[in-house]
């Protein structure tokens, strides 16, 4: 055996850099084709965090829809909400699945790779985890089985009632997430110990600390609108496919009148949460902007343009003046610094920050089109007839996907150098691990997520592919959803499943 | 003063935590390791829905012990990890491939044998890298600066070799005790007697981790052989002497549920046999429950949240059992 070392933990008065001696040794001595470890583990969080929001994305939505479809069955008794039920449900469960297996992943990742991040901020991320897990993934998890094999087990009101706990497991676990993110962002209500901890002073401002209302409101309303574009997708899909049946217009017709009152509603909010970024984290609404020079007398906004992170400006602009002086101060002279004014060391990645930007407003905008002509087609009459529509709707389904990475690439990337704003750096944040170690575990997830990932997509797409009313062949693939026929549990009491 | 209790109730929740993560998930691994020993489709599938609506609750609870280190012993967290990055990541990587298979057998023909594949493959690998890390905890855990200090490959010995084989035939154990409780007619007998000899193995894994625990670290010896301690080392070996007996019988007079509890009642006992080496420490040989603890207000917040909340989870977890309870019909699975 190999001796074990006794005495440890010294509680030394805080250190400005809180790494130990031998995490910056491994850093700088071991290199894996010249990636430091530090790198390699942004990569390995950002690709699989990056994996697993496209999950949550669409679970959130999906499980809301399908409370929605299971409460309009209740209530009209129209099969068409029950074979829209049964449809998505199924699809449901392998993107959930999928949403489950990615998260464990991320919940120990914390640990594995950012050990030091974990040590100091785990009094106050930890116990908002904590609440998360016990709160929202247990609830999740305790429901889905009813929810997806139990309606014949335990009558139609209790599975009403495990269809909307599963919803509101996912809206809970959205909400501790995006505090403990927001934290991150614009940290509240702590103090920082002799070991160099943060410390909870007050809970209250902890939780909701100053962009967790704004965020949360932009993500659920972004897992809606991403839903509401793969629901609608799937329908225009059909009907280009010659199946207008019942349940795939009245699918087609729900994830419409979605798209058109959550678009506006989503870009109010995201104005709003902009101009909170402005106030507490400046410097990354200046690299969201461009804005590389500091306008004394109204910047500029600057619609498309090439950042030249070298010369430190924006080339090929295409802006108009003063703009963005008019929305994030509401005054077209008001002046405006820039990243001149910011220390390099405490800069942002201009052009990524930049680019997402750019594209998530772009699809914000294009998604407001797409509402905007369904209702004019709504309004002639064609709304299931228009070809370029469904057209157009089958090419915007994955938009919600896109426009979520990219604003959630705006927002991490936007916040380095930082783990926490301001107060505790990305290098500072890493584990004592060594690079090939880390180098290993990347391709590992990467090789085995894009497997194991791009089949369940392929699965899904599959499934979305079938149109509702064709069960039949899906049937054959129903698998565990009537797989767990038990006695001496009470038999059926309400078979409301359409002929199978 | 406060503070000392507050930890020492949050050790014991997470205690609960991973033992109740061991057991659930513990037959549901089993389940998936029992899948190779039959070839026919129909009785793999009636082996999936017996676990089908509750595996994601019975995972939960790993988040949970993850999860709630983070919360009330990050520091803890903050030094396992990174000293078990490889087992773990094996672990996760594993539990992604079982976990996914769930629901993308059922979605394809063609590629059925690749899940049940890694299906089985997931759930050996995750059991034995949950067993590698135990086995690195209790031989202990290099700790200065508040961070992990040992080598790469300090999870690997023939200790922790044991545990990892110890754990993988135990969670079989009770994966093919669940299955005679939950199948019927053939696929029932066959699982009675694989239960035989992954019995006899667990035991014998069992006694050898037990007998060279104390020779790891002095104070596992003393721990053992001292008093009052010692009493526990006479009556632990007995019940769990007891619970064999009674899991053999069972089996053999055809009992349904007995030989499942007796399989628990193994691993509890298994568990305080564990929980007593290591107390005080959370990370042995060093990092204590006291050291380790997160800031008194963290820990209060957080408690209030699992007064309330874990027996909640409990009831329904209880409830979705409930509701899933008897025999899994074996004609209803494959129209
Ligand atoms: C805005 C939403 C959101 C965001 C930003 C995240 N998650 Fe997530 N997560 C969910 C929304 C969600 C969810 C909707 O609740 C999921 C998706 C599918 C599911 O099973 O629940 C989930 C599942 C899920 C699970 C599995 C739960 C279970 O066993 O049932 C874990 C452990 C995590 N997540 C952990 C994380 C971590 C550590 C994150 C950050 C780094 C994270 N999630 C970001
Ligand atoms: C779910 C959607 C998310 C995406 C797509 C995402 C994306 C990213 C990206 C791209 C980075 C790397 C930034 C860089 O290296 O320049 C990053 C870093 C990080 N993010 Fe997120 N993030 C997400 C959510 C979260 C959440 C919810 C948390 C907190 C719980 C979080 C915590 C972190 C941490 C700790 C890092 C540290 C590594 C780093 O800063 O490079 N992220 N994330
Ligand atoms: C067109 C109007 C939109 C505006 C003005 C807007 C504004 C913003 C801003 C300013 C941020 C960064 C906040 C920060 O980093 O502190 C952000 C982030 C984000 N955006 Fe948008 N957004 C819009 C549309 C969308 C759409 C259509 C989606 C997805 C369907 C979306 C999804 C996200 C997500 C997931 C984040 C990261 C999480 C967060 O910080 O809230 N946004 N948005």
């Amino acid at each position: 055996m190999r001796p074990m070392v006794r005495q440890v933990v010294p509680f030394a008065k805080r250190p400005k850099s809180y790494v130990c001696g031998n995490t910056r040794q491994h850093r700088v001595t071991v290199m894996f084709d010249g990636f430091s470890a530090e790198i390699l583990a942004r990569w390995q969080f950002a690709f699989t965090v990056s994996f697993h929001i496209i999950f949550p994305s669409f679970s959130i939505g999906l499980a809301s829809y399908l409370a929605v479809l299971n409460g309009l069955w209740l209530k009209t008794r129209d099969k068409t909400y029950l074979t829209l039920f049964n449809y998505w449900k199924k699809i449901f469960a392998v993107a959930f699945g999928m949403g489950v297996v990615s998260g464990i992943v991320m919940s120990y990742q914390f640990g594995t790779n950012w050990s030091v991040f974990s040590d100091r901020t785990g009094p106050i991320l930890g116990p908002l985890m904590a609440y998360e897990i016990l709160s929202a993934f247990f609830l999740e998890a305790g429901f889905l089985g009813i929810m997806l094999f139990g309606r014949d087990r335990v009558g139609e009101k209790l599975h009403m009632f495990a269809t909307a706990m599963v919803a509101f497991g996912t809206l809970m676990s959205a909400t501790w997430i995006l505090s403990v993110n927001s934290w991150m962002q614009t940290p509240a209500g702590y103090s920082i110990n002799e070991v160099g901890q943060f410390v909870p002073e007050d809970w209250w401002k902890i939780v909701f600390n100053p962009s967790f209302p704004y965020r949360l409101t932009h993500m659920v309303l972004a897992a809606y609108l991403t839903t509401a574009l793969v629901v609608a997708g799937a329908g225009a899909y059909h009907f280009l496919k010659g199946d207008a049946d019942a349940p795939s217009r009245k699918m087609f017709s729900m994830g419409m009148w979605m798209l058109v009152i959550v678009t506006p509603l989503q870009i109010f909010a995201g104005d709003l949460h902009g101009l909170n970024t402005y106030k507490y984290q400046p410097q990354k609404v200046m690299a969201m902007e461009g804005h590389y020079d500091s306008y004394p007398e109204g910047g500029p906004l600057i619609l498309f343009g090439i950042p030249n992170e070298e010369e430190k400006r924006i080339d090929y602009a295409i802006e108009i003046p003063k703009l963005s002086s008019l929305i994030l101060k509401h005054d077209l002279n008001a002046p405006l610094k820039g990243l001149d004014t910011i220390p390099d060391e405490d800069e942002p990645p201009v052009a990524i920050v930049f680019f997402s930007f750019r594209i998530m407003i772009g699809l914000g905008f294009a998604m407001l089109g797409l509402g905007l002509w369904s209702v004019w087609a709504r309004y002639r009459g064609t709304l299931y007839d228009n070809k370029w529509l469904h057209r157009a709707s089958f090419a915007m389904g994955p938009a919600g996907f896109v426009a979520v990475l990219a604003g959630w690439v705006t927002t991490e990337v936007g916040r380095q150098p930082f783990t926490v704003y301001g107060l505790m750096r990305t290098s500072d944040s890493l584990a004592p691990v060594a690079a090939p170690a880390v180098a290993a575990s990347l391709t590992a997830f990467i090789i085995v997520y894009f497997f194991v990932f791009g089949a369940g997509t392929y699965y899904l797409l599959r499934m979305m592919g079938v149109p509702p009313t064709d069960q039949k062949k899906i049937g054959l693939r129903e698998g565990p959803m009537r797989g767990t026929g038990l006695h001496p549990a009470p038999p059926a009491r309400s078979s409301n499943q359409p002929a199978e | 003063m406060i503070g000392l209790e507050l930890s020492f109730i949050w050790a014991g929740i997470i205690a609960f935590s991973v033992l109740t993560y061991v057991i659930l998930d513990g037959f549901d691994l089993g389940v998936g390791m029992l899948f190779p020993f039959t070839k026919d489709e129909k009785e793999r599938d009636v082996m999936m829905n017996s676990v089908a609506p509750v595996w994601d609750g019975n995972e939960t609870w790993l988040v949970m012990g993850g999860g709630g280190l983070f919360a009330v012993f990050p520091l803890a967290y903050a030094v396992v990890l990174p000293a078990l990055y490889m087992p773990i990541t094996l672990m996760l990587l594993a539990l992604v491939f079982r976990g996914v298979a769930f629901e993308y057998r059922w979605r394809t023909k063609r590629w059925k044998g690749v899940w049940d594949m890694s299906f089985a493959g997931g759930s050996y690998m995750a059991a034995f890298m949950q067993g590698i890390a135990l086995g690195a905890l209790v031989q202990g855990i290099e700790v200065e600066n508040r961070a992990y200090a040992g080598g790469w490959w300090d999870w690997l010995t023939p200790f922790s070799i044991l545990t990892g084989a110890a754990v993988t035939v135990g969670y079989m154990m009770l994966g093919a005790t669940w299955l005679n409780m939950k199948l019927e007619g053939r696929i029932q007998a066959h699982m009675r007697r694989i239960a035989f000899p992954v019995s006899v193995a667990t035991v014998g894994f069992m006694a050898a981790v037990s007998l060279a625990t104390p020779f790891l670290d002095p104070v596992y010896f003393q721990r053992w052989f001292d008093w009052p301690f010692v009493g526990f080392s006479v009556v632990v070996p007995v019940l769990v002497a007891l619970c064999i007996w009674r899991l053999f019988f069972g089996l053999q007079r055809h009992h349904d549920t007995a030989p499942f509890l007796c399989a628990i009642a193994m691993f509890v006992l298994g568990f305080i046999g564990i929980g007593i080496s290591f107390y005080p420490n959370i990370v042995p040989p060093s990092l204590s429950i006291v050291d380790a603890a997160a800031p008194d207000s963290s820990l209060a917040f957080a408690l209030v949240g699992a007064v309330i909340l874990i027996p909640i989870i409990l009831a329904y977890t209880a409830y979705s059992y409930w509701v899933f309870r008897g025999k899994i019909d074996p004609n209803e699975g494959y129209h």
